[in-house]
């Protein structure tokens, strides 16, 4: 046999992930060409398969057609590169948001992002949620603290009602309005469910600055930018109610300082 | 010391029937997983598997390694599959005589491999290597074709023994794929299940194949549907000679409730009991 191996394997990859109908390596006779198709469809329908596992929403939201086409153009441009497809899909999203004839669907790219947070922390570390007791226990001192998320928490932050709309597809509703009204969706796993709780856009800020690092006097800035009315001990229950913190670090003027 | 799989019939294990299975314990040997849909840092999968693993035995059977591929293991995978092996403590651990991975991609399916002399040294290293990294020996399993293959049934099952004899591996017979690649490609069947060397068989999967619909008159592997008679005609060939070995159901799509699944382990347990060796 002269069909070594090297060029053998790359001749297949590259064509059983080619987007033409008939693609095939070279070298093949007819009937092989022919028989290669199967490999295509295994590998194209598998993967677009996995996807659609990852984004039900999404495919429910567009119908089973458009999602097909819409996610096979996904994964000939972006195959998986890790051998574990649990995690597959991450910039789906994105590619949503670029894709132009979903552009009459405008939040179908946040929808896609509320999904993948979920399934990111469905299978993210596990970790005991920071409890209410260890906040009131600082007191003053909460306001220069350092917090730290969950590693399974998430923010996926909309112009459009994101958690109403995809709240909607789970219990096959209808949106009764999906115009004009901006939320944040908070993804948490404090334990074995994966938790979706909706945040108004000026609480999102205050999260995602605390997420960030910042202490809670500079989130608290950002959120009253965004909102004067914005209520801290609200946000700060949500928060803690959610599990989406693990750990909190006292002020930093309290300890010592690493380097001088 | 190692477990091993008892030799009676197991079920593929999807998470879809962890309820009724976890509830009832229902009498099945064994069950089986890929490897890959558990490598997740943490959450619920774990949990599930963690109380699986404390009811049955447990094979891993990967998808990922891509043993045929011409390049070394992929490092990360390989420490992942030795992390789950650690934490789980399978009774079995196998993987295919194919390729699934080119460079950094990573293909989900399984390819075929030539019966070249280039390739038999380069799965038989990456066997060995994959066995010292994983510090257990592994079990390879024969492959489904819808290309036609260099040579005859023998040859592969040659290629398969020489792999096993040089790495010190076992074999997975995968019986639906010798029906599907017959069909296919011409190997006589029972041929090739004959030739089988039965003291290298560790393990034996079953499952439903389906007749394609693009005009070439091929089998495709689907583990869509209950096992085929002629699969379970082969089996039985095969079993008449060996004597019960570690059996498993696979129903991978369009998968069926649990006690569907259930039936069919258990049709093949029968099979098995009725080859146990008498006393004499």
């Amino acid at each position: 046999m002269t069909r070594n191996l090297a060029p053998f394997q790359e001749a297949f990859a590259r064509a059983v992930i080619d987007a033409s109908a008939d693609a095939a390596p070279d070298r093949l006779d007819d009937e092989a060409r022919r028989r290669f198709r199967v490999y295509r469809n295994n590998v194209q329908h598998g993967l677009v398969e996995a996807l659609g596992a990852a984004y039900p929403s999404v495919r429910r939201l567009v119908g089973e057609a458009f999602f097909k086409g819409m996610a096979r153009a996904f994964v000939l441009s972006h195959p998986p590169t890790s051998r574990s497809l649990a995690l597959y899909g991450a910039g789906f999203p994105a590619f949503v948001e670029a894709f132009p004839p979903a552009a009459t669907v405008p939040y179908l790219a946040d929808v896609a992002r509320l999904e993948r947070a979920r399934l990111e922390a469905m299978h993210s570390a596990d970790a005991n949620p920071l409890r209410p007791a260890a906040v009131a226990a600082l007191g003053e001192d909460v306001d220069e603290a350092r917090f730290e998320a969950h590693p399974a928490t998430r923010l996926v932050a909309s112009t459009h009602p994101v958690v109403a709309i995809w709240r909607a597809q789970q219990e096959e509703d209808v949106v009764a309005s999906i115009a004009g009204r901006p939320e944040t969706a908070l993804v948490t796993r404090p334990a074995e469910h994966v938790l979706v709780h909706a945040l108004d856009p000026a609480t999102g800020l205050f999260v995602a600055s605390l997420l960030e690092g910042q202490r809670p006097t500079q989130a608290l800035k950002r959120a009253h930018e965004a909102d004067p009315a914005f209520d801290v001990l609200r946000a700060f229950q949500q928060l803690l109610v959610a599990g989406a913190l693990v750990a909190v670090t006292p002020s930093p003027c309290n300890q010592e300082e690493a380097a001088s | 010391m190692t477990a091993t799989l008892p030799p009676r019939a197991g079920v593929g294990f999807k998470l879809e029937h962890a309820q009724p299975i976890l509830e009832d314990k229902p009498d099945v040997g064994w069950f089986e997983v890929h490897p890959e849909n558990y490598m997740v840092a943490g959450g619920p999968r774990l949990r599930t598997l963690d109380a699986l693993r404390r009811a049955y035995p447990l094979s891993l059977h990967g998808v990922g390694l891509s043993l045929a591929s011409d390049e070394d293991p992929d490092a990360a995978h390989l420490a992942a599959l030795k992390a789950l092996v650690d934490r789980f403590e399978p009774a079995s651990v196998s993987e295919h005589l194919a390729w699934s991975a080119h460079g950094d991609l990573y293909f989900g399916d399984l390819f075929p491999v030539p019966l070249t002399d280039e390739a038999l040294d380069r799965v038989a290293t990456n066997v060995t290597r994959t066995q010292d990294a994983l510090g257990r020996r592994i079990l390879i399993e024969n492959p489904t074709h819808y290309l036609r293959p260099d040579g005859s049934a023998q040859d592969e099952v040659a290629f398969l023994e020489t792999i096993a004899k040089r790495s010190g591996c076992g074999l997975l017979v995968d019986v639906n794929n010798i029906q599907i690649s017959a069909a296919n490609v011409g190997y006589d069947a029972e041929a090739y299940v004959d030739a089988l060397p039965g003291d290298l068989i560790g393990e034996v999967h079953l499952a439903g194949y389906d007749e394609d619909q693009g005009g070439d008159e091929l089998l495709i592997d689907s583990h869509a549907r209950p096992v085929q008679p002629d699969v379970w005609h082969l089996f039985r060939r095969l079993v008449a000679r060996t004597g019960p070995v570690p059996t498993l159901i696979e129903w991978d799509n369009d998968v069926p409730p649990w006690q569907v699944l259930f039936a069919e382990a258990q049709k093949a347990e029968l099979c098995l009991r009725a080859y146990e060796p008498r006393p004499a």
